[in-house]
């Protein structure tokens, strides 16, 4: 089970989220040409690290604000959590 | 090499079976080859012994991290179908049907194959209507499909909930009775052991740390056991795509995610078929050795871990003995969980790449066990010939861009989204 430490609620188990990806992925700008390469980099790829990963989690059953959670993707450690508009250092 | 045959068998009975052959020799990295395959799991292997076989192309090292046969080809529910509805998939499976049922003959390997047939049941009319759709396309395809309805199914498999007053109730299904199971690491040491007869190298213990490229071709790997230069690299590594993509400065339209799988105790033999829940995901069958072997949804978040989480195996179980109640009297004698390397339609990536030299071999998401023969056949054909096959043209790797997608459930690593 993971547990993880919502930023607006406090810390809950895993049943209570949904998750929603990689949270590095930036959309591409609106007010400007968009190449597909772009496109492509916004909708499919992904580097999928293995290690530390920052991620999208929804607190669904919970707030259901947006959250980010900086979790390794080899050992399932949570170690920091942040509300979704937070600059992540 | 040493034929397995009864004669054989009785005649190494009476040395108590101390000589016979290794079934493969355990060779150090020449400095040079045609092709390096990198990942010594079924689809690798099946690619080492097809380039030996179809294009004469023995001067081939298969570079393993681990120990061959130790990913998800020894850690899958062996499941072996092509009920697929779109072209892509389904010709390219009922082409990978057709090598199986070959498949213990022509590796002199007993693979057990056993195509016991396939259900998924359905529990609406709307289900139904789909479940035909798809059975029509299937048949147009040439591959076999039969409709079934409430009592012919109940017929087949009496022990599942055909109660009145049940959330999901069995309406019918759709079964593909050539569809079956094999035994997983037969596959891997028959391809191994045909492959390594016919002059492959197999290295294990070796893993791969980094690429040469230069010009825009590939001029061979580095690993962990010295630099191998090689004309033609193949990478055939599943859940570590992405690490090894990352290396070569590509980013793929895959993700890494975690599927978790698990068997019961033995029981006598109750269960003739693959069946899979319609309400949801999960499936079952039951084991030679009389276990029901039973799998489901990823977990559902980036995972490089091969091990799970409670909470998925309870939502799956829950889904399973809704449709069969009994295996709620059975204890639960192991789990475990795999890397599955996801892509974003749920359809493989069998192309070529950008780099001159080097093809990719990925994105097969719940469905690598099956696609093992016809995944090395093609792979094996577009390495060799430098250009994809016909059967593999579909799953290439800009279709993504392009937006060809081969949408066949909607489900790549969403899967929140069924």
């Amino acid at each position: 089970m993971l547990y993880i430490n919502c930023p607006h609620c406090g810390m809950r188990s895993q049943n209570e989220f949904s998750y929603g990806g990689d949270a590095s992925v930036k959309r591409p700008e609106l007010n400007k040409e968009v190449s597909d390469q772009e496109w492509d980099n916004f909708v499919y790829n992904r580097k999928s690290l293995r290690g530390k990963h920052l991620e999208l989690w929804q607190h669904i059953s919970g707030c259901r604000q947006w959250i980010k959670v900086e979790r390794d993707t080899a050992t399932h450690e949570i170690f920091r959590t942040f509300k979704a508009d937070e600059e992540v250092a | 090499m040493q034929k397995y045959s009864i004669f054989n068998l009785v005649k190494n009975a009476f040395s108590n079976h101390e000589n016979w052959d290794l079934a493969w020799k355990d060779p150090t990295p020449k400095e040079e080859y045609d092709v390096v395959i990198i990942g010594g799991g079924g689809h690798g292997l099946a690619t080492a012994y097809y380039l030996a076989k179809e294009h004469n192309i023995s001067k081939v090292a298969i570079i393993e991290k681990g120990w061959i046969g130790g990913g998800n080809v020894g850690r899958n529910t062996t499941i072996i179908r092509s009920n697929y509805m779109h072209d892509e998939n389904g010709l390219f499976s009922e082409f990978g049907m057709d090598l199986w049922r070959k498949m213990s003959q022509d590796l002199n390997y007993n693979v057990m194959f056993s195509p016991r047939g396939i259900i998924n049941l359905a529990h609406s009319d709307a289900q139904m209507n789909a479940y035909a759709r798809r059975g029509n396309s299937m048949r147009l395809n040439g591959i076999d499909a039969v409709l079934l309805n409430r009592e012919q199914v109940k017929e087949i498999i009496p022990m599942a909930d055909f109660s009145e007053n049940v959330r999901f109730p069995i309406f019918g299904g759709l079964m593909q009775p050539s569809a079956g199971t094999a035994r997983h690491d037969a596959v891997a040491w028959g391809y191994a052991r045909q492959a390594d007869s016919m002059g492959v190298d197999i290295i294990q213990n070796c893993e791969v740390i980094g690429f040469d490229v230069s010009a825009g071709k590939i001029k061979g790997i580095r690993t962990s056991r010295g630099n191998i230069k090689a004309k033609k690299v193949g990478l055939c590594v599943a859940g570590s795509t992405n690490i090894l993509a990352e290396k070569l400065n590509m980013t793929l339209p895959i993700e890494t995610h975690l599927l978790q799988a698990c068997v019961s105790e033995p029981i006598k033999p109750v269960l003739d078929n693959v069946v899979t829940f319609g309400a949801g995901h999960f499936y079952v069958s039951q084991s030679d050795k009389g276990e029901m072997v039973m799998g489901g949804d990823l977990d559902g978040y980036n995972s490089y871990a091969q091990r799970g989480n409670l909470p998925t195996l309870q939502h799956v179980l829950t889904e399973g003995i809704a449709m069969m109640p009994f295996l709620s009297k059975l204890k639960m004698l192991r789990t475990w969980g795999g890397i599955m390397d996801m892509s974003m339609d749920g359809s493989p990536i069998i192309d070529k790449t950008h780099i001159e030299g080097l093809y990719l071999n990925c994105g097969w998401c719940y469905g690598g066990f099956k696609a093992t023969p016809a995944s090395g056949w093609t792979f094996a054909h577009t390495i060799a010939q430098d250009r994809v096959h016909e059967l593999n043209a579909g799953y290439n790797l800009n279709r993504f861009s392009t937006g060809h997608l081969i949408d066949e459930k909607g489900l790549g690593t969403k899967t929140w989204i069924s």
